[in-house]
């Protein structure tokens, strides 16, 4: 018993909030959104396309640590982006730059230093369940819940009525092809499949936004290839907007239609690379000399970055 | 062949605890044989045997078990309800823990025995004073419990969670009860049997009625057999209550079925 309380003590410096008691947007402000995504589903895909920003970033900093601190460490640094509507945008730096950061930042998980974020023309000031779903890096599946129940839990926690809880749940695991184990505890399942879950239950949530961090990093690379096509075909599909962190260049390549290239840490924006062609893509796409270019003009921009942030881990 | 198989029962934890107590009780009837300890020191298994048998039939027995267990029980509910509450609202502020968690596990580190009079003082020589001495010491592994274990959850899950729209209630219900059950368990458990420990103390130093106070007054009017006797009787009692809190651990493990540790 002593070192558990013990724990209790030096653990309490790292953990923020334990029991945030945000309360969540207004009603109103809500209703809002609602219009606003209407009007965005009533327009065609292209013509939305060429219109307003999903995401509007300006001039945002992250710096972990208390001012003044010695060990106060930059993340990011004045960095201004737009992600239009029903976008695929790949966030790509050296590990450890502040991907991950800029993520939580637009999802309103964290906040940012300086700078705001935009999210359909409103500031972001905490999470926007309706707007935005998160698909972790982690697995973020309750361990003590089934996977059914997680599906149901996280459709509760965003306020859709009970009744209609079961039919998303079902449509949710089937799209995924994972009915079958939906009374499974989320230790029972490989990581590919809890990752798949995850992925599943951050689009059942049906929000425009979906941020994904290295949501196939766990997976093995024909899995990635499987799961990033279906991905690519469910983007033609759904009307969504996705900001995707990977380290595959390829997937980068295959996957967005615009890819973020970020500097060591703290992150600047380096370079944007816009990769043209329609969703949804075939396999054939990687064996040309488009992709083979990008993904070459990529490992160009990244490699000094890389160096520097090994240089900064050693 | 044979003998190797009944080496092998023999030699299973269940027949080694067995004969330990086989062998304290016959070390016991040898000591007091030989006669070179006093009787007043250590009666011999007989006599122990027949004051038992005789406060059993008194209904003595019974009736202290009943004194000392509903001390105890009324101790440690409150001790569960304020321990488990305080110790979430608690973790309602960060703030509020950096500031309490160092003071009650301070407080807890204190001998409570120092303050026993202050609650007789307070609370009188019936089992007023046991509950509240009860009630306050098991109250710090509970509530420490409860701040730990609200703490050690997941921070990713509560962060998923938040990303979803978890109201603090669902927060609550869904992710920070479930994921702090196993160590709220844990304090509750300990509280328990602190509970029990300083109930009996507390009646032993200072009280009218109950298994402690039973084994002091014995003891005062140098009735050895008669100690040993209720020694014996809360012995038993103490072993039912383990025995029943393992049976309700593993109740609560078979309910939560495949769940992983
Ligand atoms: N809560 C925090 N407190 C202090 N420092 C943090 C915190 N979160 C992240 N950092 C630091 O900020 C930097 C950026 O972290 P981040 O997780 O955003 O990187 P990343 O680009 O996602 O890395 P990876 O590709 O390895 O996932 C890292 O150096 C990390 O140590
Ligand atoms: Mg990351």
């Amino acid at each position: 018993m002593p070192t558990q309380r013990t724990a209790v003590s030096s653990q309490l410096a790292e953990v923020a909030d334990p029991w945030p008691a945000h309360g969540g947007e207004p009603e109103t402000a809500i209703l809002c959104v609602e219009e606003l995504r209407k009007n965005a589903l009533s327009n065609s895909r292209d013509a939305s396309r060429a219109g307003d920003a999903a995401i509007g970033i300006r001039g945002v900093s992250k710096s972990f640590g208390d001012d003044g601190d010695d060990g106060r460490l930059p993340a990011l640094q004045a960095i201004d982006l737009e992600i239009r509507r029903n976008e695929f945008v790949c966030l790509l730096g050296p590990s450890g730059c502040g991907k991950s950061t800029l993520l939580n930042i637009i999802g309103g998980l964290l906040k940012p230093s300086t700078g705001e974020v935009f999210v359909n023309g409103r500031r972001v000031v905490g999470p926007l369940p309706r707007d935005i779903a998160f698909v972790f890096q982690e697995d973020t599946l309750l361990p003590w819940y089934t996977i059914a129940q997680n599906m149901h839990v996280a459709l509760e926690f965003q306020g859709v009525p009970r009744e209609e809880r079961p039919e998303r749940v079902r449509a949710a695991l089937e799209a995924v092809g994972m009915s079958e184990f939906a009374r499974y505890y989320p230790h029972q399942l490989s990581v590919g499949m809890k990752q798949r879950i995850a992925m599943s239950r951050g689009l059942s949530l049906q929000t425009d936004i979906v941020l994904m961090d290295e949501p196939f990093a766990a997976l093995d690379e024909q899995t990635r290839m499987v799961l990033g096509e279906d991905l690519s075909g469910l983007l033609e599909q759904t009307h969504k907007t996705i900001v995707f962190v990977t380290h595959s260049l390829a997937e980068a390549v295959f996957l967005s239609d615009r890819i973020f290239v970020f500097t060591a840490r703290p992150a600047r924006l380096k370079s944007i690379v816009t990769v043209d062609e329609p969703h949804p893509r075939r396999p054939d796409f990687m064996t040309s000399d488009k992709f083979n270019g990008l993904r070459n003009r990529l490992y160009g921009l990244l490699r000094e970055e890389i160096r520097e942030a090994v240089r900064q881990n050693v | 062949m044979r003998m190797q198989r009944l080496l092998g029962i023999f030699s299973s934890p269940k027949w080694i605890q067995a004969g330990f107590i086989a062998a304290v009780f016959v070390a016991w009837h040898v000591l007091t044989l030989s006669g070179r300890i006093s009787s007043l020191f250590l009666p011999s298994p007989g006599a122990v045997y027949a004051a038992l048998t005789q406060i059993v039939a008194s209904g003595a027995v019974v009736q202290a078990i009943g004194t000392t267990l509903r001390t105890v029980l009324i101790a440690y509910v409150g001790a569960a309800v304020l321990g488990t509450t305080a110790g979430f609202a608690i973790t309602r502020s960060q703030y509020l823990c950096r500031l309490l968690e160092p003071l009650l596990s301070g407080l807890f580190a204190i001998p409570l025995t120092l303050f026993f009079p202050l609650f007789l003082l307070f609370f009188g020589i019936g089992p007023g004073s046991k509950i509240a001495y009860g009630m306050t010491y098991a109250f710090f592994p509970i509530a420490l419990n409860t701040i730990s274990g609200v703490i050690h959850v997941d921070g990713k899950l509560i962060a998923a969670a938040r990303s979803m729209g978890a109201p603090p209630h669902l927060l609550f219900r869904r992710v920070l009860l479930p994921g702090a059950l196993p160590v709220i368990l844990t304090g509750l458990r300990i509280g328990f049997f602190i509970c029990f420990a300083t109930v009996l103390g507390g009646e032993t130093l200072s009280s009218i009625s109950g298994l402690g106070h039973e084994v002091a007054n014995s003891a005062q009017l140098m009735d050895s057999s008669r100690m040993f006797a209720w020694i014996l009787v809360v012995i038993a009692t103490s072993f039912c209550l383990v025995m029943l809190a393992g049976r309700l651990e593993r109740l609560r493990g078979d309910l939560r079925g495949g769940e992983s540790r």
